[in-house]
């Protein structure tokens, strides 16, 4: 029993309101689970909030430029981008001097990359210029504006300097706008050349083949999860286990395997050639096109599409179904209105799992995705490991992971995210 | 980025704690290389003779492919694992650029030629860049299936914009590289002009144009193992690889696979030394570069696979194939009578028009 | 046992034999003939082949063998849904992504029923079990005995002539259980619907039907109002499964004017009333309830044979007394008598002699 004080407070047994005994009760307690999972959170942030966070101050950042080239910027800040011509002198003497000192440090053909992304040729006009600066006086060599354009006459195209006056504020869209099919252009945000475009067309691409990547596998996979549900528990772990076998095999085998299925030489068309349904000079065109890359990646995500709704349904009880039935409704019935909807926790988790996973994908894409198969992924791939342009792979990332959220939140506005299980 | 680095050395120190040992074990080099029947090579040619010499283990990683976007990825981590690694010079070159290799003095770290010849001038305008130590010259060709192409075996490389004398699939590679300049030289433009052209709007609209003509009948390749198991499936019948590849197709596995050296596409191989090694490390990678390139080493390689030594003074020395003992020159892509009309490569060019390029080249693919 | 061939018969079972794998019978020759309106409880423990018959009237099991006819036609063939049998199952099974009213909507939908018709049917069956005011809940927020009722009003609102009920009051504590028994039976009655019910309960099926069906191994051994089933016994198992029973072993010596004289083990002599007996020499197994031993010398009944017995423990229970006994050498003999002012209690170690009337001590089967 605890005792009241004269203003009302209630009192822990030594006196302390109990209010405040309480909570001091509760503070340990959720210190301790802190500690707990600290090692957890820990691991969290550095592997996967950084990384993301990361991946966003990328996708903006530009200090490349006025960093590299401080003088340079400044002295560039009055020139006007229309006039139609190169800045003059003050603004390659204070080129010269930054060149020279970049250069030393080997920073100088950064810069050049950096720009080159916006106007091809950059590159090369830094690495030339960088290997003729450094043996300046940049005191005396004066003036220097003929002997750049003389390393190359590209230092005289105003599109030059205009790209590096554009891009030498500390942040910028620049990434963003190209992850859209968008430049800079004179008076603010426009479309790219058509013959550029393609991040718009592969962001829908994407959509829509992981779309029906996702259906695929909710069609393919229901039935199956159903088998399992229903079946005794040795045969059940036996069907699992050649669920789950895929999951053994190198992805790569599996992508290959496909390949040699459906190629127009291979086993399906073989088959339907030696049956006289196909003839054969009219094979199949199977792979290297969406068909394929649909065929391939449904077979792949398959089992986490199964997953989940097994583990729904194994929860629903098999008098659900004699209930309905003893109520009055067929079969059919019976699963439509009764199992059916029991069973959409385990389709909308596995949808989410499929769908997530599959507009990430992009080996399979690369190898069996031809020209019409090839996913955004693929695009992000190849500027993480190939043109080394991180910003614009952030950009599309970042871009990737909107559209996600997104998507997400119109499930959660749809159909609940309460209405997801595992299990 | 402070970020990453922070973050990647709690990581490294957190998970790593074991690779701290890594740095007293100074009888060790990571050397990143291709694998396959490449990195084989390599490991007959340069790594065991260097053991047995040195002692020094060398522990062979098959990060290639990946390697530009790992090392940049390293260095920003601040902790590099590599001692050297194999690349193809336009990676050499952006690596470079990024500051991400060492640049090298070539004289100085290389051995000269057995005559004396200082090594720049034995490998020539091979140097394409500071940082890069020439290995190989391997070229990007075709090959066509010798039973699928009738009784005229192509002598052209226009053999491939060619569906009525030669229809089915071809492959190409998945890149602009090679097929714009082949598209055009094919069109009509002649060598010399390539770069020119191709620097022009109206220019790549024109290659595209002409690669448009035979769109629906290529499968586009992105690993260099493809194009020979195509053939050999009958998928397409003719299609572009690195002469290595097909080497072993015909010679190794007997495949009626055919050679079309015209307008082969030279391209190199090479070392590079990342940015960011400890000096005694730096010092023991060249150490191993000074090796695995004399004019010896690099004739040797040429007997484990079909690849030309980059050094001129290497030429003579290259003998026969371990296994098969057949002569190895006549494989060699520099071999005068393969090399009678060859493309060659304008590394800078590329290395300031790639990106753009191929954004245009992957929206064409695209539509 | 029933006779099949009764002309009322609403439901009946003819020769049904039932077996999954092929080698063991769970129903072995069941017949069975119960008139409409009855309310009839397969009682026995698990295993015994109550459900099984259960389903296969519902028609989720089919029989093996056998007829099993409903309003005097076969109903072997016929699917489930087309059974018109109201079920109300262990777990009650409402359907947990529909509302109560949804869940009660839904026999008079695949019926086809109109909007009004079945809004009014299913205020009146919420309003049946007291629970009109629930319609818009789902399942998960009521308690149990609410979800009961559901179940209930669910496997009526389309006002089936059979109702099936599996267990239903399982899964409720005991308070409310014996509240549910006594509503389920009066809405029955009211209703004037034909009910199975299965349970393991005996209380249950004591309490709750017009006849008893005991079921063990496979066949009913006893079919019977539940006073009958209490105090007539047919064998030993029914008298060992309903209620207490105290259990003496021996050999009949004679049977004379229908009172059989039994030697136990220990040579003492009871009198016992014959069942499954029919000669001298047979073995025995009698028995008698514990409220029907008397140890009052006053009240003992005339000339009957009595035993020695030794008080072992006193156990008070409110509104009895239960007390131990060592008799015949065995001590797990009760004796139940009312908390009554004149009652004696026993004290343990006590020495007294008990004994009954011989129509109330059983000789069953050995």
């Amino acid at each position: 029993m605890s005792d009241t004080t004269q203003n009302g407070s209630v009192l822990a047994a030594d006196g302390t309101p109990l209010k405040r005994s309480l909570a001091r009760a509760l503070r340990r307690q959720k210190i301790r689970a802190l500690l707990l999972i600290a090692p957890l959170l820990l691991f969290v942030m550095l592997t996967f909030i950084m990384p993301i966070g990361d991946m966003l101050f990328r996708s903006v950042e530009n200090d490349i430029v006025s960093k590299t080239l401080p003088r340079t910027v400044v002295a560039l800040r009055d020139w006007d981008a229309n006039s139609g011509e190169a800045p003059g002198e003050e603004v390659f003497t204070a080129l010269a001097a930054d060149l020279q000192i970049a250069a030393e440090a080997k920073l100088h053909t950064r810069v050049g990359s950096r720009l080159n992304y916006e106007t091809p040729g950059i590159s090369s006009l830094f690495r030339k210029a960088g290997r003729k600066v450094k043996k300046w006086d940049v005191e005396n060599d004066g003036p220097f504006k003929e002997q750049f354009l003389e390393i190359h006459k590209g230092w005289g195209d105003p599109d030059v300097w205009r790209t590096i006056q554009t891009y030498s504020p500390k942040f910028t869209n620049g990434y963003f706008l190209n992850a859209a099919d968008l430049q800079k252009g004179a008076d603010g945000p426009e479309w790219r050349p058509e013959d550029e475009q393609i991040y718009w067309l592969l962001f829908k691409r994407t959509m829509f083949m992981s779309m029906v990547i996702t259906i695929s596998c909710i069609v393919l996979a229901y039935p199956v999860a159903w088998i399992l549900a229903n079946l005794p528990a040795r045969s059940a772990n036996l069907l699992m286990i050649l669920v789950l076998l895929p999951f053994w095999t190198s992805l790569l085998v599996r992508t290959s395997a496909w390949k040699v299925m459906l190629q127009q030489q291979g086993v399906i068309n073989e088959t339907l050639v030696w049956l006289g349904l196909v003839a054969d000079d009219a094979r199949l065109v199977m792979i290297n096109n969406q068909f394929g890359t649909i065929v391939a990646m449904t077979h792949i995500l398959l089992p986490f599409m199964i997953l989940p709704m097994y583990s729904v349904m194994q929860t629903i009880q098999p008098t659900y179904l004699r209930a309905a039935k003893s109520l009055g409704a067929t079969n059919w019935t019976a699963f439509w209105r009764v199992y059916f909807p029991q069973s959409i926790p385990g389709i909308g988790a596995g949808s989410i799992l499929v769908f997530i996973l599959s507009i990430g994908y992009y080996i399979t894409p690369e190898l069996v995705g031809g020209t019409k198969g090839v996913f955004i992924s693929n695009r992000i791939a190849f500027h993480i490991s190939s043109s080394l342009n991180w910003g614009l792979a952030a950009a599309l990332g970042a871009i990737l992971l909107a559209v996600v959220l997104v998507l997400y939140w119109a499930y959660d506005k749809i159909v609940g995210i309460d209405n997801v299980k595992l299990g | 980025m402070k970020l990453t680095k922070l973050s990647a050395l709690v990581a490294s120190t957190a998970l790593c704690a074991p690779m701290a040992m890594a740095e007293d074990m100074a009888n060790e080099l990571t050397i990143v290389s291709w694998g396959g029947s490449y990195s084989a090579s390599q490991k007959n040619a340069y790594h065991d003779p260097y053991t047995a010499e040195t002692g020094v283990k060398i522990i062979n990683d098959e990060s290639s492919a990946e390697a530009v976007a790992k090392i940049r990825a390293m260095n920003e981590a601040g902790n590099v694992t590599w001692d050297v690694v194999d690349v193809v010079a336009s990676d050499a070159m952006r690596l470079c650029d990024e500051g991400l290799a060492d640049e090298i003095d070539h004289d100085e770290v290389l051995a000269a030629a057995p005559d004396g010849t200082p090594a720049s001038e034995d490998f020539g305008n091979l140097i394409v860049s500071e940082c890069f130590v020439p290995q190989i010259v391997y070229s990007t060709t075709f090959g066509y299936r010798t039973d699928l192409v009738g009784d005229t075996a192509p002598t052209s490389v226009c053999a491939i914009f060619d569906l009525d004398a030669y229809p089915g699939k071809r492959s190409l590679q998945k890149r602009p590289i090679d097929n714009m300049e082949w598209a055009l030289y094919c069109d009509g433009v002649a060598k010399e002009d390539l770069y020119d052209v191709l620097s022009t709007k109206e220019g790549v609209a024109r290659g595209l144009a002409k690669l448009d003509t035979i769109k629906d009948q290529v499968v586009w390749w992105t690993a260099g193992a493809e194009t020979p198991q195509l053939l050999a499936d009958g998928e397409v019948v003719m299609g572009s690889t690195f002469n290595g590849r097909l080497f072993s197709a015909i010679a190794e596995q007997d495949q009626p696979i055919g050679m079309l050296w015209d307008m082969q596409s030279f391209d190199l191989d090479g070392w590079i030394i990342p940015a960011g090694l400890s000096p005694e490390r730096k010092a023991r990678a060249l150490h191993y570069l000074n090796y695995a390139t004399d004019t010896q080493r690099l004739a040797d390689q040429a007997k484990y696979i079909s690849y030309g030594p980059a050094r001129a003074s290497s030429a003579p020395l290259v003998g026969k194939h371990a296994e098969l003992g057949i002569d190895m020159a006549p494989h060699m892509p520099t071999d005068p009578a393969n090399a009678t009309n060859v493309h060659t490569y304008d590394y800078e060019w590329w290395a300031d028009n790639r990106d753009d390029l191929d954004a245009k080249f992957q929206a064409w693919l695209a539509k | 046992m029933a006779d099949a061939s009764n002309h009322d018969a609403f439901v009946e079972f003819e020769r049904v034999q039932k077996s999954y794998d092929g080698e063991n019978l769970v129903v072995k020759d069941l017949n069975l003939s119960m008139p409409k309106g009855e309310f009839l409880t397969m009682l026995g423990p698990s295993g015994s082949g109550k459900t099984t018959c259960l389903m296969m009237l519902a028609g989720f099991e089919t029989a093996t063998h056998g007829d099993i006819r409903l309003g005097g036609t076969s109903i072997n063939n016929i699917p489930p849904h087309k059974r018109g049998i109201g079920m109300v199952f262990q777990n009650y099974a409402l359907f947990p992504h529909m509302t109560i009213a949804e869940n009660l909507s839904f026999p008079l939908e695949v019926r086809k029923l109109g909007k009004s018709e079945r809004e009014e049917k299913v205020m009146r069956a919420l309003d049946m079990v007291e629970m009109g005011a629930f319609g818009g809940r789902r399942p998960a927020q009521l308690s149990g005995g609410q979800q009961q009722r559901i179940a209930l009003a669910r496997a009526l609102v389309f006002e089936p002539e059979l109702v099936l009920m599996d267990e239903p009051l399982g899964a409720l504590d005991k308070q409310l259980r014996e509240k549910m028994q006594f509503e389920i039976t009066h809405l029955a009655h009211r209703l004037g619907i034909t009910v199975v019910y299965v349970t393991h309960d005996q209380t249950e099926a004591l309490t709750m039907s017009d006849r008893v069906a005991v079921f063990e191994d496979g066949r009913i051994q006893q079919l019977a109002p539940p006073d009958k089933l209490y105090e007539e016994p047919q064998n030993s198992f029914v008298a060992q499964f309903i209620g207490e029973n105290n259990t003496l072993e021996g050999v009949v010596k004679e049977i004379n004017d229908g009172v059989a004289l039994v030697q136990l083990d220990n040579g003492d002599l009871i009198d016992a009333k014959p069942i499954n007996v029919s000669q001298p020499g047979e073995r025995t197994r009698v028995s008698i309830r514990p409220e029907r031993v008397e140890f009052n010398k006053d009240r003992m009944p005339e000339g009957a044979h009595t035993l020695k017995a030794e008080v072992m423990e006193f156990i008070y229970m409110g509104d009895i007394f239960r007390t131990r006994l060592r008799v015949a050498g065995k001590d797990d003999f009760f004796v139940k008598t009312r908390n009554a002012p004149d009652q004696v209690r026993l004290t343990p170690g006590q020495e007294i002699e008990i004994g009954w009337l011989a129509e109330d001590c059983r000789a069953l089967d050995a």
